[in-house]
C-alpha cells in the first residue's frame, strides 16, 4: 500500500468519512448492468441456494433452490438462471461497427457489451465454480440437461475470467469497484464487507461513515452478501423451510424458502445499486473507455467461438495457452497502471511520492533545439522544470506526460530541484514545432516513467507445437460421458 | 498453576482443540490472548459477558455435510480411505486392520482413553510386519505452558512400514486440483498440531518421532461430487510455527509474573451459571494484560470485537491493518501520523524519514485531490 493510500486512510478515521483515491472512474459502467447476486448453501463446493439477479432495480428476478441438495433442482435452476442471463447477453450481439485495421482486414466488433455486477471476490469465485459445474454438461444422452444450461456455463466462466484481466469491466465485483476509489477507515479485510464498506463512503444521514461500518457488521440488519450466508439465518430460518419442503414438496413450501432467502438478498440487492450510484456518480476516465473496447473486442470473440461451435473452455490450460495468457495479462496490468495515473491526477499522486514521477513549473523551454543534420534532422526540444517532488529518475529514463499523451521524453539530468528533459517522440516531421506542441515556461506539467506503449504479444509456439519439455501438445477436448455423469452434489 | 486456576476462577479449564492451538500461530505476540488461553479461560464467554459477542458461528448444513463426509470415508472400515492410500503413497497395501481406539467400552476419561491410545501406538511402533494398520478416533495430547491439552482428532493415523501418516478429513471441495487457499492453510496448521502431538507421544513412549511423517494425507471431496481424494500435504513450516509459538507460551509465565497479584478473568457464574461478575470490573481485568490487535483477529479469535474496539478507542494505527502499518513505518497512532502530516508534530528520533514522506503526501495529495 502506498503512503498516499494509508494516509487517506487515516484521514477517513479522523474525519469518519470515506476519502477519495480517485478523481475519475476507472472502470467503465454500463448504462445497463445486470447484477447478479448468487447464495450457495454453506458446506457445499457450488450448490447454488438462490440467486437474485437483473437489470432494472425495481425489479430483481428471484431463483430459488428449495432443496440445494437436489440434482434435477439444481439444473432447474441454472435454466432459469440462463433465461435471464443469455438474452441479456445475446442482446448486445445485435449491433457492431466496423474497425479499419492498418495492414489488416477489417473486422466486426460489438457496438456494446454486457456488464455483470457481483457482490465481492467471493461471489465473483463462486460464479466461476458455477461456471465449471455446467459448461461441460451435454443436452443429449443419459444425463441430458437443458440446452442452455452448458452455453450459460460457459458464459459465466468468460465472465469469471475475464475478471482476473487487469481492467477488465465485462464482470465487477462492487466491494473491488469501490475500494479501487475509495479510502476507508478501517482495514481492507473489512472492505470486504460490502454494506460497511458503503456505509463508510455514504453514511445515512446523520450518522458517521464508521458507526454505519459497524451496524453494517450485524448480519441481522444487514446479512451477508454471500455467497456465504449466515449461519444464525441458517440454524433458525432456512433449515426450517427446506426441512418444510423436503416433507411436503409443493408450491407453498416452495414459496416459504423463497421468502426466506427473499430477506437475505433484498438488502444486498439495494447495496449493489447504490454502488453502481455511488460509482456513477465519477466521470469515467479517458484510459476505462478505450479498455472497455479491448472488453468488447474479447466479448465479440468469445461469442463467435461460441457460435463455430468450440469446445468449452478446458479445466486446465495447456502449455501455450497459459504463457499467452499470463503475457497478456502482465502487460494489461502495466498499461492499466500507467493509463489510470495519466487519467488521474490522484493515482499520479502515488508515483510523485516514490520519485518515480513530478510535477513542477516549466522555467526554461528551448523547443526549437534538434539533432542531426540535413534530412537526418529532428527536433528535439528541451524543457527545464522545477519541482518540489523528490525526483528519483536516471538520466535517459523515458518519461511520458499526461497533457500530451503522443510524445515521449527522456531524462537528461536531474540536478536538484530542477530536471531537464529532451522530447524524443510526437514531434512531427515539421522543421519547427506546432504551437502549443511544447510547454512554455511558466506552464505546469508532470512527467512521469509509466509506459502505456503497445507491446508486440509474446512470441509462442502454436498450440500442436507445444514443445516436449512442456508436455506435447494438449489433448485435444473430447466431450465425455463423465463429464456429463459428473455428480454435482 | 494456582496462579492460572486465580486468573480463570472458579471453573474447569477450557480444553484446547487442535483449532485453538492451530489458531494460537496466527497472532504469537498478543499478550492477552496468550495469558488467557494458557490459564484456560473461556473468551468466547468473557467476550459475550463484555458486550461484545464472538463473531462466529457455524452454519448446521456445514455441519451435516462435514459429518456425511467423513462418514463415507470411514465407511466399512475406512474402505474409500484405503483405496487413497494406496493410489496416494503408491503402496500395495493389501490389507489394512482398523483398529478404533475411541470404542474401549463404558464412558472413560480422557486420560483413561489416553492411557488406551499410548497403549496401543506402542505396540504399532514396536510391531514391524508390514500390513498397514488405520487408527480412528487416537486420543492424543500436548503440554501448553504447562497445562495437559487432550486433543480428540477427527483424523486417522495410519501406520505402515513401521511409518506413521496423519490423515485429515475435510469436508471442502478440491475442484480441478485446486481448493480456497485459506481452507488449505487452516487444514495444515490444525494437522501439524496432530503431528506434533503424535510425534511428542512416540518420543515419549521412547521410539524415534521422526517415524511419524511430515507429510500428512489430506482427504476432500473432488469436484461437485461426494468422492473423496486424496492430497499430501508437507507440514513443515507449520511445524515450525507451532513449536516456537508453544515454547513462547512455557514462558508466559513471566508475562503472568508481572500482572497484579489479586487479576482474575472470573466470570463468577452464579447457580445456573449465569455470570454475576459486574463488566465494568471484568473490563478493567482484561485490559490489564496488553492486546495486539490486528483484523485477522477477527477471523480467529474470540474477543476481536473488543479488542478491536480498545483500538479504536485508542487511535491506534493496528485498526487498518498491517499494509497501512508498513505504510506508516510503524507510527502507533492516527493522530501522530495525522500530526507529523500535516506538521503540527515534531518526530521523535527515529521518525524523520516517515515525517518527510507523510508531509510530501499530504502537501501531494492536497494538490492533486
Amino acid at each position: 500500500m502506498s503512503t498516499l493510500a494509508a494516509l487517506a486512510r487515516l484521514r477517513a478515521v479522523r474525519t469518519g468519512t470515506a476519502q477519495r483515491l480517485a478523481t475519475v472512474r476507472h472502470c467503465h459502467l454500463s448504462e445497463r448492468p445486470m447484477v447478479f447476486i448468487p447464495l450457495r448453501l454453506a458446506g457445499e463446493a457450488a450448490a447454488p441456494l438462490a440467486a437474485m439477479v437483473g437489470t432494472d432495480p425495481g425489479h430483481p428476478h428471484l431463483l430459488v433452490v428449495p432443496q440445494p441438495r437436489d440434482r434435477d433442482l439444481r439444473f432447474a435452476f441454472a435454466a432459469e438462471l440462463a433465461e435471464i442471463v443469455l438474452p441479456y447477453v445475446e442482446g448486445f450481439l445485435k449491433e457492431t461497427e466496423t474497425v479499419e485495421r492498418r495492414g489488416a482486414e477489417p473486422y466486426e466488433r460489438c457496438a456494446d457489451a454486457p456488464q455483470l455486477l457481483v457482490p465481492g471476490r467471493s461471489a465473483l469465485a463462486f460464479t466461476l465454480l458455477l461456471g465449471r459445474s455446467t459448461r461441460f454438461r451435454r443436452a443429449e444422452g443419459p444425463h441430458a440437461v437443458h440446452p442452455s444450461v452448458p452455453i450459460l456455463g460457459r458464459w459465466l466462466t468468460f465472465f469469471a475470467q475475464r475478471a482476473r484481466h487487469p481492467g477488465s469491466a465485462l464482470l465487477l465485483a462492487a466491494t473491488e469497484a469501490l475500494s479501487l476509489h475509495w479510502a476507508t477507515g478501517q482495514s481492507a479485510l473489512e472492505d470486504a464487507n460490502l454494506a460497511s464498506l458503503i456505509g463508510w463512503i455514504d453514511p445515512p444521514p446523520g450518522t458517521t461513515g464508521a458507526d454505519a461500518a459497524r451496524e453494517a457488521e450485524d448480519p441481522l440488519v444487514w446479512p451477508p452478501a454471500g455467497p456465504a450466508t449466515d449461519p444464525g439465518f441458517d440454524a433458525e430460518v432456512l433449515a426450517p423451510a427446506i426441512r418444510a419442503y423436503e416433507e411436503a414438496p409443493g408450491e407453498r413450501a416452495a414459496a416459504r424458502v423463497a421468502e426466506a432467502v427473499r430477506t437475505q438478498l433484498d438488502p444486498t440487492w439495494r447495496l449493489m445499486w447504490r454502488a453502481v450510484d455511488l460509482l456513477r456518480g465519477l466521470p469515467e476516465g479517458r484510459g476505462a473507455s478505450a479498455r472497455w473496447e479491448t472488453d468488447r473486442g474479447s466479448f465479440t470473440a468469445f461469442a463467435e467461438q461460441l457460435a463455430e461451435g468450440g469446445p468449452p473452455q478446458p479445466k486446465h490450460d495447456g502449455a501455450v495457452a497459459a504463457a499467452s495468457r499470463l503475457a497478456r495479462m502482465e502487460r494489461a496490468q502495466a498499461s492499466y497502471d500507467a493509463q489510470r495515473a495519466y487519467d488521474d491526477p490522484l493515482v499520479m499522486a502515488a508515483y510523485r511520492l516514490t520519485g518515480e514521477a513530478f510535477t513542477g513549473t516549466v522555467v526554461a523551454s528551448d523547443p526549437a533545439n534538434a539533432e542531426g543534420e540535413g534530412r537526418g534532422r529532428k527536433l528535439r526540444p528541451l524543457l527545464t522544470v522545477r519541482t518540489g517532488d523528490p525526483v528519483r529518475l536516471a538520466t535517459g529514463t523515458k518519461l511520458g506526460t499526461p497533457d500530451r499523451r503522443g510524445q515521449q521524453a527522456e531524462v537528461v539530468e536531474v540536478d536538484g530541484e530542477l530536471v531537464t528533459l529532451k522530447i524524443v517522440k510526437g514531434m512531427g516531421r515539421g522543421k519547427v514545432a506546432t504551437p502549443g506542441a511544447v510547454p512554455e515556461v511558466g506552464d505546469q506539467v508532470c512527467y512521469a516513467a509509466l509506459s502505456d506503449e503497445y507491446q508486440p504479444p509474446a512470441s509462442l509456439p502454436a498450440p500442436e507445437e507445444t514443445p516436449w519439455t512442456h508436455g506435447g501438445p494438449p489433448p485435444e477436448y473430447v466431450p465425455s460421458t463423465e463429464d456429463d455423469q459428473e455428480e454435482w452434489s | 498453576m494456582e496462579r492460572f486456576d486465580r486468573l480463570r476462577g472458579a471453573v474447569p479449564a477450557r480444553p484446547h482443540d487442535a483449532r485453538a492451538i492451530a489458531a494460537l500461530a496466527a497472532n504469537p505476540g498478543c499478550a492477552r490472548r496468550a495469558v488467557m488461553d494458557a490459564a484456560g479461560v473461556d473468551k468466547d464467554a468473557t467476550a459475550t459477558h463484555l458486550g461484545f459477542p464472538a463473531p462466529f458461528g457455524q452454519s448446521p448444513f456445514a455441519i451435516t455435510r462435514g459429518n456425511a463426509f467423513e462418514a463415507l470415508v470411514k465407511d466399512s472400515g475406512c474402505a474409500e480411505l484405503l483405496r487413497l492410500l494406496r493410489e496416494l503413497l503408491g503402496l500395495p497395501i493389501p490389507l489394512a486392520a482398523y483398529t478404533d481406539l475411541g470404542d474401549i467400552g463404558g464412558n472413560p476419561s480422557a486420560h483413561l482413553r489416553h492411557a488406551h491410545t499410548l497403549k496401543l501406538i506402542d505396540r504399532a511402533a514396536r510391531d514391524d510386519d508390514e500390513a498397514g494398520t488405520l487408527y480412528d478416533h487416537p486420543l492424543l495430547r500436548l503440554e501448553i505452558a504447562g497445562h495437559t491439552s487432550y486433543l480428540e482428532p477427527d483424523v486417522v493415523a495410519f501406520r505402515l512400514a513401521g511409518r506413521f501418516h496423519i490423515v485429515e478429513i475435510k469436508s471442502f471441495a478440491i475442484v480441478d486440483g485446486q481448493a480456497e487457499p485459506d481452507k488449505v492453510a487452516a487444514a495444515a496448521r490444525q494437522a501439524a498440531v496432530y503431528v506434533l502431538a503424535l510425534r511428542t507421544m512416540l518420543a515419549e513412549l521412547g521410539h524415534d518421532p521422526a517415524r511419524v511423517s511430515h507429510e500428512v494425507v489430506l482427504v476432500c471431496p473432488e469436484n461437485f461430487a461426494n468422492r473423496p481424494a486424496g492430497t499430501l500435504l508437507d507440514v513443515r513450516r507449520e511445524l515450525a510455527v507451532l513449536r516456537r509459538q508453544l515454547s513462547r507460551m512455557a514462558r508466559v509465565g513471566a508475562i503472568v509474573d508481572g500482572l497484579p497479584e489479586e487479576l482474575t478473568f472470573d466470570l463468577a457464574p452464579d447457580a445456573d451459571g449465569v455470570p454475576t461478575r459486574p463488566v465494568p470490573e471484568l473490563r478493567e481485568a482484561v485490559r490489564t494484560v496488553g492486546a495486539r490487535y490486528a483484523p485477522e483477529c477477527l477471523s480467529t479469535c474470540d474477543l476481536c470485537f473488543f479488542c478491536r474496539d480498545e483500538a479504536a478507542a485508542g487511535g491506534s494505527t493496528e485498526l487498518l491493518g498491517r499494509q497501512v502499518r508498513d505504510a506508516l513505518g510503524g507510527v502507533a497512532t492516527v493522530s501522530e501520523a495525522l500530526g507529523l502530516a500535516d506538521g503540527s508534530l515534531t518526530p521523535g528520533e527515529g521518525q524523520e524519514e516517515i515525517a518527510r514522506l507523510l508531509r510530501l503526501a499530504d502537501r501531494i495529495y492536497a494538490e492533486a485531490g
